[in-house]
């Protein structure tokens, strides 16, 4: 036996005062004499050092080989996050998005966020918590290369299809510069990735953390920018459905990169995006990345709001002839200006606008104008059509409010009962359990296993047949061909009826308006009115459900979107401040 | 005025505003907090989206169940697994209790399913968690007893009876007890069927001798598990009726009087009716003095008045010497018809027109009015209308004779019921409605009271 693979260790053993070591299975010295252990490791440079020896390396062999079991490649949460986005640009390519989104739009601007955060493309990335970089902090300081880190020009940097394929081989030479790939051992305990703990406990002032919901604004933007035909509604759903990859993401990463630990809490989510805060995420990103004013939005483009509302009449079964009256009323309102239209970050008062909810909630403003939808005129109206369509047979139909309201009524509440089956049936849970320490890692498997065999023994007493084929992505989620069984499609009919000439302008028959709200809230809460469904009539109500059940976004959003397009389109009221509530007396006069 | 409205479309932006200006400056105001605690309370109300699911699907599955659709329940079903994979721990613990009790009531029922599959269900479900294991031990013996499968019942029984797990073990002792008790209750039905066995071939000699012992040491077994869980308050009717039995069989009458007394008089134990029937049933059989009997009767009429072995106790009531037990027969016989299940109970309704007839002769007319006062508002109504009186004649002669017989002594001659039936009873020349209608002439409690 060779006892050669102590010697470099030459101090002498605390309890026998003698020399003579050993390493044990761990790595460690012992004591031959007295079997004392210490806690001096191996140093694995050393290694190189010896003569051949068989036993050796099959001791250092088995230390590598267990260390990789455990822990996969050292990786970083931002390599995390980068790889989702790889994923959900794929999947955004693959739904006919233009292929320079991902390339050079969102690459761009994950680059731009690594650089803001200080993670990469800069002198100095910040990791407090390690010591090294701490120390190299002091020295940078010293040297005068203080915080402003050095912005590479992004806009410049276009990488090729190729070297996109293996982003994350360049991230991990690009980014941490300053960070010794080997971390305390600790840390790693808790978490599969290198720093999964400090991540979360990471509070830094001005900079904003990555989290999924973040990798959706990320996603938008870069549709934003592209000018592409998806609104964020469009996004969100289409991410519910699993076109696009959100939920158990972490589950295609690659085999050596773990996800445990304090890992689930950054990559693990189990709620679906909503609307309101992926909107205000993509707002907040968009200023912490300081991009400059995106592509004009003008009236050829698909996020216009009369391009939208032609989308959404045809969609909610209205009448063709209605979308004269929503560009009138966006050219009232002036909402379809391109300045207003345009996201600009960096302005004094940064927002966006909600393209899809103000496209809806001009429609619902017609609606409005034409049935004011008290639960009463909008009846009569529908008798007169009714009556009208009896006696003439000839040219086109009038449209019948309530046979529409029928007939939408029936589709909705068809689909709202697939949505919510569909809602129950959701698995959540992936293939790959998340377990928080390993020693929890057998039993969060067997607990899988368990699962998985239940649900294998149930699935033999469901119907043979079951319908869960995947739908296929589109934009229209419902449908309305003429002559359709049961259905009748209301795009040609005509609102002759209750429109009337006066001079050279039409004016509504129906002439009262009633406003959703007078009072805004100027509190700090996020909404801007309140919506109580028993305060409004039930026709207001079922038109309001009707369109943000299409949205998938809660009726107050819609609710407080109307009543912006009231306030513009009736500012003078508001300006006066006139007494009465309700029942607003309003001759809108439509020029033709 | 414009900007004014531009600058309510952007809440938001004004909250960037407010923070940036507490980033600034140093002191802290209002607005700062309220945005936070805002903020935080919204985060508060949201449930997961997970949790939502869950939820949804329990209800879709409560429903199927009710609509007694079970493809479609075990489709959610197989959804609503995932459950025990929860992060939350509380929610992942009860997971198990709720997936097996919905899981067995669909295999129960579903047409696909079979012994087998609820076999492999149970014992995949014991070894999920151990807190459950006992409980669905015993429903899985309780669902392999029903399918017929009595050896692997008790088999399975065995099994979970020698289950250890730590603590655990130790605080389910209760659940233990019980699975020892049905146990001893297999037993129980082995001696019982050995006996009839036995009863067959009653020649002697030695095999029946081996098969006599035999049958002993099931009842050993039995009667050593039986004995500990009636020792548990609780309410162990077939281990109680088993256990004495076996007792009587081997001739310890005393201790199964024993038994049967601790069961019915322990305070300890939940008011339970079958005890005291049991109790009655068995002094019976002794021949005990009809003064016991009634003292175990009496504690039953509290507690079931309607119950059918009351028109046994009115009859040992009004055999009695004693004056008051003859006025709790009375009573006795009055509180039984004041349910509606006995409502035409025809004995009951001939037991009340004797005893009236009886007190009336002997001249114990304010029993009659005392137990009358509190049923006089409703009684009427309740058992006397015109509409009865039709029914009762249609369907049934003799009650409705017995229950004209009984209104004419508490209504008069005037009361409905009376009048129609003797209306009929004058068509068809019934002979007992004439002496009815003659005794009620003479004696009726409107009469006394008059006097």
């Amino acid at each position: 036996m060779d006892f050669d693979e102590g010697n470099d260790y030459n101090e002498r053993c605390t309890q026998c005062a003698a020399v003579s070591w050993k390493i044990t299975d761990e790595g460690t010295y012992y004591c031959t004499s007295c079997l004392n252990v210490t806690e001096r490791r191996k140093e694995v440079e050393s290694v190189a050092d010896f003569t051949p020896n068989t036993k050796i390396q099959a001791i250092n062999r088995g230390l590598k080989k267990k260390r990789k079991l455990e822990k996969g490649w050292e990786w970083y949460v931002c390599e995390g996050f980068q790889y989702i986005l790889h994923q959900q640009a794929e999947a955004l390519l693959s739904l006919g998005v233009c292929p320079k989104l991902k390339d050079e739009v969102l690459h761009n601007f994950w680059k731009r966020y690594l650089q803001k955060s200080k993670q990469a493309y800069c002198r100095k990335p910040i990791y407090s918590n390690n010591n090294k970089s701490a120390v190299s902090d002091s020295q940078m300081s010293l040297s005068g290369l203080d915080s402003e880190p050095e912005l590479l020009s992004i806009y410049s940097c276009h990488l090729s299809e190729s070297e996109v394929e293996s982003r994350s081989d360049i991230s991990s030479k690009l980014i941490f510069p300053n960070i010794k790939t080997t971390q305390s051992e600790t840390t790693s305990v808790c978490s599969g990735s290198i720093d999964g703990v400090e991540y979360l406990k990471q509070k830094e002032k001005g900079i904003l953390k990555m989290t999924l919901p973040m990798t959706l604004a990320f996603c938008y933007m870069s549709l934003l920018w592209q000018r592409e035909t998806i609104t964020l509604s469009d996004l969100l759903r289409f991410v519910e459905d699993g076109h696009i990859p959100y939920i158990n993401t972490y589950q295609n990463f690659p085999e050596e990169m773990k996800v445990y630990g304090r890992d689930i809490r950054i990559f693990s989510i189990e709620s679906w995006p909503v609307y309101e805060d992926i909107y205000e995420k993509i707002i907040e990103l968009g200023k912490f990345l300081d991009l400059p004013r995106f592509p004009d939005i003008t009236e050829n483009c698909f996020l216009h709001p009369n391009m939208l509302c032609m989308k959404y009449l045809m969609e909610a079964n209205l009448p063709d002839e209605m979308h004269n009256l929503t560009c009138q009323v966006v050219k009232l309102t002036g909402i379809g200006e391109v300045d207003f239209l345009t996201f600009d970050p960096i302005t004094e008062k940064t927002r966006m606008v909600k393209y899809d909810v103000q496209a809806v909630a001009v429609i619902v403003v017609v609606l409005k104008l034409l049935f004011l939808l008290n639960d009463n005129v909008e009846w009569s109206l529908s008798s007169l059509a009714q009556e009208n369509n009896e006696n003439n047979h000839e040219g086109k139909p009038c449209f019948d409010f309530r046979k529409w309201y029928q007939i939408m009524k029936k589709i909705i509440d068809e689909k709202q009962q697939q949505r919510e089956e569909f809602k129950a049936k959701y698995l959540w849970k992936s293939e790959k359990p998340l377990y928080y320490s390993s020693a929890d890692r057998s039993v969060v498997y067997k607990r899988r296993r368990m699962v998985m065999n239940l649900q294998k023994q149930f699935s033999t007493l469901v119907d043979s047949a079951p319908n869960s084929e995947k739908k296929n992505p589109t934009s229209f989620q419902l449908k309305w061909t003429k002559e359709e069984q049961n259905t009748t499609c209301f795009h040609g009919h005509s609102l002759q009826e209750i429109l009337q000439k006066k001079g050279k302008s039409l004016t509504t028959l129906n002439s009262q308006y009633w406003l959703s709200t007078q009072k805004f809230c100027k509190s700090y809460c996020k909404h801007v009115t309140t919506y109580e469904e028993s305060n409004f009539s039930m026709s207001y109500q079922f038109v309001l459900n009707l369109f943000s059940f299409l949205l998938r976004i809660k009726a107050s959003l819609l609710h407080e979107e109307v009543s912006l397009i009231e306030k513009r389109l009736f500012y003078k009221k508001y300006e006066t401040k006139s007494k009465a509530s309700k029942s607003k007396k309003s001759k809108k006069i439509l020029k033709r | 005025m414009d900007s004014f409205s531009e600058e309510l479309m952007r809440p938001v932006e004004e909250d960037d505003q407010v923070e940036a200006s507490v980033g600034s400056g140093p002191e802290i105001y209002l607005p700062w907090l309220s945005q936070h605690v805002q903020s935080t309370v919204s985060r508060g109300c949201k449930g997961t989206n997970f949790a939502q699911t869950t939820s949804i699907c329990l209800n879709f599955i409560r429903e199927a169940l009710l609509k007694h659709q079970w493809q479609r329940a075990s489709e959610f079903l197989q959804c609503y697994l995932q459950t025990l994979e929860d992060f939350n721990s509380q929610k992942r613990q009860v997971a198990p209790e709720n997936i097996w009790k919905l899981g067995s009531e669909i295999l129960y029922h579903h047409p696909k399913s079979n012994i087998e599959t609820f076999s492999a269900f149970a014992d995949r479900m014991k070894n999920i968690g151990v807190q459950n294991y006992l409980k669905i031990s015993l429903q899985h013996a309780l669902y392999l007893l029903h399918k017929g499968m009595v050896e692997d019942a008790y088999r399975n029984l065995n099994q979970a009876e020698s289950w250890r797990y730590g603590e655990m073990s130790a605080s389910q002792e209760k659940l233990i007890k019980l699975i020892q008790a049905y146990r001893g209750l297999l037993d129980y039905y082995t001696w019982s069927k050995k006996r009839t066995e036995l009863s067959r071939f009653d020649t002697d000699g030695f095999a029946t001798s081996a098969a006599t012992q035999d049958m002993h040491s099931y009842f050993r077994q039995a009667s050593v598990n039986l004995h500990e869980i009636i020792k548990i308050p609780g309410i162990w009717d077939p281990f109680v009726k088993s256990y004495v039995e076996m007792l009587e069989f081997y001739g310890d009458q005393d201790g199964a009087r024993q038994v049967l007394n601790d069961y019915a008089y322990d305070n300890n134990f939940p008011s339970n009716p079958n005890a005291h029937i049991y109790l009655y049933k068995f002094l019976k059989k002794e021949k005990t003095p009809e003064d016991k009997l009634i003292n175990v009767l009496k504690i039953l009429h509290q507690i079931v008045p309607s119950h059918k072995i009351m028109l046994e106790f009115h009859t040992l009531l009004r055999k009695s010497e004693k004056k008051e037990h003859q006025k709790l027969g009375l009573e006795v016989i009055f509180a039984v018809l004041d349910f509606s299940g006995c409502t035409e109970n025809i004995t009951a309704w001939s037991y009340l027109a004797k005893y009236l007839k009886q007190i009336v002769k002997e001249k114990h007319i304010d029993w009659v009015q005392e137990a009358w006062s509190s049923r006089k508002d409703w009684w009427p109504t309740f058992h006397f209308s015109y509409y009865l009186a039709k029914k009762n004649w249609k369907e049934n002669k003799i009650l409705a004779v017995k229950k004209a017989f009984t209104s004419g002594i508490l209504l008069g001659k005037g009361c409905k019921y009376f009048m129609y039936v003797c209306k009929q009873g004058r068509k068809v020349q019934e002979k007992s409605i004439k002496t009815v209608k003659r005794f009620v002439m003479k004696h009726n409690i409107l009469n006394s009271e008059e006097l």
